[in-house]
């Protein structure tokens, strides 16, 4: 290993340092954002709606949004569901309640959530919601991802499929420009009815409350958006069930961020606390194939000691026997030498007569 | 390592492959220009209500899961002490960085503005998006994959020293590979945490971030023997013989451990089942596809890969494989396609256009491409002759 533990400690830990610190998280916070004070939003009273369209003109003229197909004057529209779109920052659709004679009109826009989804879901952060109230979104930043209209949850936000090198989100901006200029939104303006109430958010609570108390048999018992995903800055009152109005009673008071600080939170935890687990897996890992090594080397050196050991008891064994015989050979050579000489002598001595009995009779 | 038989395929230009991925890579050019001229909507059914199609749910959601190889083998044999599966380290990284990289590739098309892919780290740090952290871990994870992967090109090209220094880095790149992955397979999970309204209750969890990473690791230990399996048959003459030796074992040892993680995940789902009191729903439609997910492709391989493991069975532990990536496949395009916005009409549902498949298929081609490109050059399935120290 080329690195020594301590430069590999260090640079983990500045990695960890650098990570965490990147990321915000809210998990531990009891505070609940009740929105900018004095922020403005619009009152949607459906009791008072007739359905005549004049809102979506106006939106359509402010914003300068493209002519649809069908005149606004026109009302056949109204006999099918419609949604937000590119080129409709608004739509009123209509709707028929069973033990009602008269059908409910219900206008749809972003509902400028005091903590919006599409804020929170926005990596680059190209939704702001400002003090006025309003959710504004930058184009200027966008890349495109799509990740707010898959968080937000009254399906608000549209897209520009079919722009290949401009797309843009287009969503409802409250008409924040012309709120700076001290104008109503242009949907407000236009309503013929006083349907729409623009105002501090707060006194549009009180106002709903009021009607709702005044006249118990025309309302709902409720404020929706008073409260649902943490609240909006607009509100409804109806006299129909909600959820007979396609507004979603089930998507709890949880506003969107909480949704997702507990998972943000653990991130932190994730870059502090793995590479210590991983290390020490690596540290315990490492220490275990030494160790083994290290038996190994000593249980060949043992074998190796006892080897030798063996092998030169052996040897002197070996050796020692080999002396013997060396030993008892030498004896024994030693012996027949001296009975061989002992017997040469003797033989010696005895052919000395002979030689002279056999030269005596050469001599005759 | 290149001998005669290896030479025909590339000299001989029809083969049933070439002819194949020829006509998937014209289509697929066709598509994008397609796309880059004429917008999204030209190519695409995605809808405001459907902001997300088979571009993020397959290529992305899928695409990353199966390129999970790469951390589970590496911090396997790197750092849990599994050396005797380390020639199956550089199949792994390869794949998952081919895998990232197309990721990456794939995610441009589904980008409005893609040229504006940088700007979460230029412009404005959302910090409040879990998509910011899985596109700065992606990008720092893509970044490690090519590190790790570095040496074996390194080898190729013959760049002594630098390989040296890639190589030094091992054990670094691998717990921060470890760390990162940890961090973004998790967070795609929890990208859903933020639509608890769309998702159908069964497959919305707050545990989605966990059973994302959980899975993660099965589609990364399913994907090295599935991948193993393939390689086995189309590049054999290119393994070595250590490769070849320590296969075996590595395939029953990982199809044990995926056994294991099986069971646990098993375990976690059902856990989450109960914690949101859950269980009525499993009688209706939505219940009986989860049903179908949960038995058929967790269950099933848990119990297949430990029956494998137990008679030493390599063939099943092979087939199990591929029905335990089949079922990753089927959990990611469940939670953000098919469970995704159940509450709408059925004709607001997404559907995929034929062009957004041609896509996605062109994408899985070029993978396929790029690794028969690599594997026939670079040492992958062998060891360079010049570095054989067979260790980190």
């Amino acid at each position: 290993m080329g690195i020594s533990r301590r430069r590999f400690l260090t640079w983990i830990g500045a990695a960890g340092m650098g990570l965490a610190a990147s990321e915000k998280s809210h998990a531990g916070s009891l505070k609940h954002f009740e929105g900018y004070k004095d922020s403005m939003g619009v009152l949607h009273d459906m009791t008072r709606c007739v359905g005549c369209r004049l809102c979506e003109e106006a939106c359509n003229k402010v914003n300068d949004l493209p002519k649809p197909v069908k005149d606004f004057k026109d009302l056949s529209v109204l006999e099918s569901s419609r949604r937000t779109a590119p080129s409709a920052y608004t739509v009123v659709n209509r709707y028929e309640i069973p033990e009602q004679t008269k059908p409910v009109f219900r206008k749809i826009q972003c509902n400028h959530c005091l903590e919006p989804a599409c804020a929170s879901a926005c990596f680059v952060r190209a939704f702001r919601k400002s003090q006025t109230g309003a959710v504004v979104y930058n184009p200027n930043v966008c890349v495109g991802c799509r990740y707010c209209m898959v968080a937000c949850p009254f399906e608000i936000p549209t897209y520009d499929y079919d722009e290949p090198l401009t797309p843009e989100v287009r969503k409802c901006t409250l008409c924040s420009p012309r709120i700076e200029k001290g104008l109503l939104p242009g949907c407000v303006e236009a309503c013929p009815k006083e349907a729409l109430t623009f105002g501090k958010r707060k006194d549009l609570i009180k106002i709903a409350r009021e009607r709702i108390a005044k006249h118990p048999e025309r309302y709902i018992e409720h404020i929706y958006g008073e409260s649902e995903m943490g609240g909006t800055s607009w509100l409804y009152l109806s006299g129909a069930p909600f959820t007979s109005l396609g507004m979603r009673e089930d998507l709890g008071n949880t506003p969107a961020p909480s949704l997702t600080s507990g998972a943000l939170s653990v991130v932190p935890m994730v870059v502090g606390l793995w590479p210590v687990f991983l290390a020490g897996m690596y540290g315990m890992t490492q220490r275990r194939e030494k160790i083994a090594e290290e038996e190994k080397e000593a249980a060949v050196a043992l074998a190796v000691e006892e080897a030798n050991d063996l092998a030169e008891e052996k040897l002197a064994k070996a050796l020692s026997k080999a002396d013997a015989e060396k030993r008892k050979a030498l004896e024994k050579a030693e012996g027949e030498k001296e009975k061989a000489v002992k017997e040469a002598l003797e033989a010696a001595a005895k052919p000395s007569d002979d030689s002279g009995e056999a030269v005596k009779g050469g001599d005759e | 390592m290149t001998n005669d038989t290896d030479l025909k395929p590339r000299w001989t230009w029809l083969t049933p492959f070439n002819m194949i991925a020829g006509v998937i890579v014209i289509a697929g050019i066709i598509v994008t220009l397609i796309r880059f001229t004429q917008g999204l909507a030209s190519v695409t059914r995605l809808s405001d209500y459907n902001p997300w199609g088979i571009w993020i749910g397959f290529d992305l959601m899928v695409g990353v899961a199966l390129a999970a190889g790469g951390y589970v083998t590496s911090s396997a044999v790197y750092l849990f002490g599994m050396k005797k599966y380390h020639s199956a380290v550089r199949p792994a990284i390869l794949t998952g960085f081919l895998g990232y990289f197309f990721v990456v590739i794939a995610l441009h098309y589904d980008l409005g503005r893609p040229w504006r892919l940088p700007y979460p780290f230029i412009v404005g740090w959302g910090t409040t998006s879990l998509l910011f952290e899985v596109g700065l871990c992606v990008a720092l994870y893509l970044t490690v994959l090519f590190l790790e992967f570095s040496p074996a090109a390194l080898e190729w090209l013959g760049y002594k020293r630098t390989r040296e220094l890639a190589h030094r880095l091992t054990i670094v790149l691998t717990v921060f590979g470890v760390v990162l992955s940890t961090l973004h397979q998790s967070s795609l999970g929890a990208l859903f945490l933020a639509a608890p309204s769309k998702l159908h209750p069964l497959w919305y969890s707050p545990y989605l971030p966990t059973y994302f990473f959980v899975s993660s690791v099965i589609a990364g230990l399913s994907m090295v023997i599935f991948e193993g399996a393939l390689s086995h048959k189309a590049f054999h003459d290119k393994m070595s013989k250590t490769y070849l030796e320590e296969h075996d074992p590595l395939t029953l040892g990982f199809g044990r451990a995926a056994a294991l993680v099986l069971a646990g995940y098993f375990t976690i789902k059902v856990v989450g089942l109960a914690a949101d009191n859950n269980w009525h729903y499993l009688t209706t439609s939505y219940g009986l596809w989860y049903l179908f997910e949960i038995i058929g492709f967790v269950l099933l391989p848990c119990f297949l890969f430990a029956v494998g493991a137990r008679d030493k069975n390599l063939k099943l532990i092979r087939r199990t494989s591929a029905l335990a990536v089949a079922g990753i496949v089927l959990n990611r395009l469940n939670v953000s396609l098919i469970a995704f916005n159940w509450h709408l009409p059925r004709a607001e549902r997404y559907i995929p256009s034929f062009m957004e498949v041609i896509i996605t298929v062109f994408m899985v081609t070029l993978i396929v491409i790029c690794f028969r490109f690599i594997v026939t050059r670079m040492p992958i399935f062998y060891e360079h002759p010049d570095y054989t120290e067979h260790n980190h």
